[in-house]
């Protein structure tokens, strides 16, 4: 690889931050030339914002919160449109017996399942929008990743065809691994080509490092700024396929590169923690985290998401325990 | 040479491990003369909570295994039981104030009573089951399954018998228990939950709250997880309220029980705690 530009555009800031075209050589520079994370100091860090206790008012405010931010995912080999339709229902009214509890921001599936989630979703479909519920599809040989480049561009496009608003693709970690950024970048580059839909608009990209696979906080950091400088709108830390999947320090470490662009560019990246997120508790510690590190702005759908499937069902437990003033059980939510 | 006393601070039985209160908070607990003899973790509401997700994730393990499995690892309770008898004994004697001979007859009669009512696992479906006569060519059975988890407020005037009568019939059937020692007695308590940690029990079968049951209780008679309530020691509290808040999730509730030997061994209190299952089968085709 040597300018990519030619074909497609990585983001414009990316072109100024560089002073010319993105070569895998100033690229390769440019990443390992980012300073090493401290690992006990973000560890510290982290644990440290996760012992505030949020009690009463706050803490609806945050069930509330973490309900509207929550991508309602299902992502098995034994999908079926029925379990889509299902999984829909739910996002549409997640707890029957309060009709006040707010809608999840999107529902995520496998690429092949967006019509019947579209179809469930009617009405509802937010399209791109922050006011109803969108439709994310993971592609890109979701969740390794290991298919050909024409392979993913199709898959990416097929999805979006079919009307997905959001697009979860994951990097090549081998290649990010083998040292070969540049193929990464390319790929990230293309995908988001490949986003756009016929009107000129594109589908929401979010890049999927699978933190798990990388080894090191360094990697982390140099993957997340990888992402960003390639285009994507989202960095997102796992498939929830690989364990571990997303922990408070990796979310911290890539809510400060996102911090840190922000305060380069002002441009506003978005951050979604998924898989292992399964508490009320472990996601109000999320909350704090995204307001401690970039500011309470992020906490919108379009800024910050959960992928989370049985998180939702533990804040809708907690939800009617403040509403009720009694332990609920989980006869009283459905069935995932 | 003398030596300094060991004071002890004992903790809960949780989900298979000992941790401390949530809430930070501990109790002394004093013989009948009014001396020291350790302190107990005083449970909160949350521990009460975290016991009951305990319960309900050892709940169809437990349920699942076979009756005679569960007949095995009840037995092996009362083995340790006696293993650990001079201790019982021990803890009997000084925390009610009776003699060793009465602290000895009270052990003696908790095991004894263990041993029965593990004996139970294999043999009270039999009993409380049925082939029932229908107007077609069908089987027709019921059975009685257990009833899922089981919160019990224990005898409040016994170590150790009242905490047994309770438990012990309530994990015969399959059900997992969340129990509220005795809050002026709850030594055995304490030392039952080491027992229960060295057997074969899977952790959470049985959690073991020390405190005030009238802090807790309302708690676990509200909770929707809970599925019944036993409330034979709950005699000195509100317990006409509790058992209002435990209609509206519709559990199975047993009321205060007094006297010397409340809950007193018996089929019933094995029955209680379970729900009867009926099934239609058709007679083979000839």
């Amino acid at each position: 690889m040597t300018d990519i530009t030619q074909a497609v555009a990585p983001r414009a800031t990316a072109l100024e931050l560089f002073d010319g075209p993105v070569t895998d050589a100033n690229l390769r520079r440019y990443l390992e030339g980012i300073p090493g994370v401290d690992a006990v100091g973000l560890e510290q860090r982290a644990a440290g914002l996760g012992t505030r206790s949020i009690k009463t008012t706050s803490k609806k405010w945050a069930l509330d919160t973490i309900i509207g931010l929550i991508d309602l995912t299902t992502l098995e080999g034994a999908d079926t449109p029925g379990k889509v339709r299902s999984l829909v229902a739910k996002a549409i009214t997640p707890d029957a017996t309060d009709a006040s509890t707010p809608r999840v921001a999107a529902v995520c599936v496998y690429g092949d399942m967006v019509p019947y989630a579209v179809e469930a979703l009617g009405a509802h479909h937010a399209k791109g929008t922050d006011s109803g519920i969108n439709v994310a599809a993971v592609a890109t040989a979701f969740p390794s990743g290991r298919a050909s480049l024409a392979i993913k561009l199709s898959d990416t496009a097929d999805a979006v065809d079919a009307g997905a608003d959001e697009i979860d693709m994951v990097i090549d970690r081998g290649a990010f691994l083998a040292g070969r950024y540049g193929q990464v970048f390319d790929e990230i580059v293309a995908v988001k080509e490949a986003c756009r839909r016929a009107d000129g608009t594109y589908a929401h990209l979010k890049v999927i490092l699978e933190t798990g696979e990388l080894n090191t906080y360094d990697n982390v950091r140099r993957a997340s700024w990888l992402s960003i400088l390639a285009g994507g709108d989202f960095i997102k830390t796992s498939t929830g396929k690989v364990s571990p999947a997303a922990t408070l320090p990796v979310t911290l470490l890539m809510l400060e590169v996102v911090r840190d662009w922000h305060r380069l560019t002002g441009e506003k990246i978005g951050v979604k923690p998924a898989g292992g997120i399964r508490t009320s508790k472990d996601a109000i510690k999320y909350l704090v985290t995204v307001a401690e590190t970039v500011g309470e702005d992020w906490l919108q759908p379009h800024l910050f998401r959960f992928g989370a499937s049985s998180l939702l069902n533990d804040v809708l437990l907690q939800r009617q325990k403040m509403t009720t003033g009694h332990y609920s059980g989980a006869d009283y939510v459905t069935i995932d | 040479m003398s030596r300094l006393a060991v004071p002890k601070t004992y903790k809960l039985y949780i989900g298979g491990k000992f941790p401390r209160s949530e809430s930070g908070r501990t109790y002394e607990v004093a013989a009948t003369d009014g001396t020291f003899l350790a302190n107990a973790a005083k449970a909160s509401r949350k521990d009460a909570r975290d016991a009951v997700v305990a319960a309900r994730s050892a709940q169809s393990g437990w349920a699942g295994a076979t009756p005679y499995n569960r007949g095995q690892v009840l037995y092996r309770i009362a083995e340790l039981l006696e293993g650990r008898r001079v201790q019982f004994v021990d803890e009997i004697e000084r925390s009610e104030g009776v003699s060793a001979d009465a602290a000895n007859r009270q052990v003696d009669e908790a095991i004894d009573r263990w041993v029965w009512y593990a004996g139970w696992a294999d043999k009270y479906a039999q009993v409380a089951g049925n082939a029932n006569p229908v107007s077609g060519p069908y089987f027709n059975l019921s059975v009685p399954e257990p009833t899922g988890v089981v919160a019990i407020v224990a005898p409040q005037n016994s170590s150790l018998l009242g905490l047994v009568s309770v438990v012990a019939p309530a994990l015969v059937a399959g059900n997992t228990v969340v129990v509220i020692a005795s809050e002026t007695l709850p030594l055995s308590a304490i030392s039952l939950s080491e027992v229960l940690a060295t057997s074969d029990v899977p952790g959470g079968v049985v959690n073991i709250l020390t405190g005030s049951p009238a802090e807790i209780t309302p708690w676990l008679a509200s909770h929707a997880d809970v599925n019944a309530i036993d409330l034979t020691g709950a005699g000195g509290l509100d317990w006409v309220d509790l058992e209002i808040a435990a209609a509206e999730t519709l559990k199975r509730v047993l009321r205060p029980e007094g006297g010397t030997d409340s809950a007193a061994p018996s089929l019933d209190r094995i029955t209680a705690l379970t729900e009867t299952k009926t099934v239609w089968h058709t007679k083979s085709l000839i």
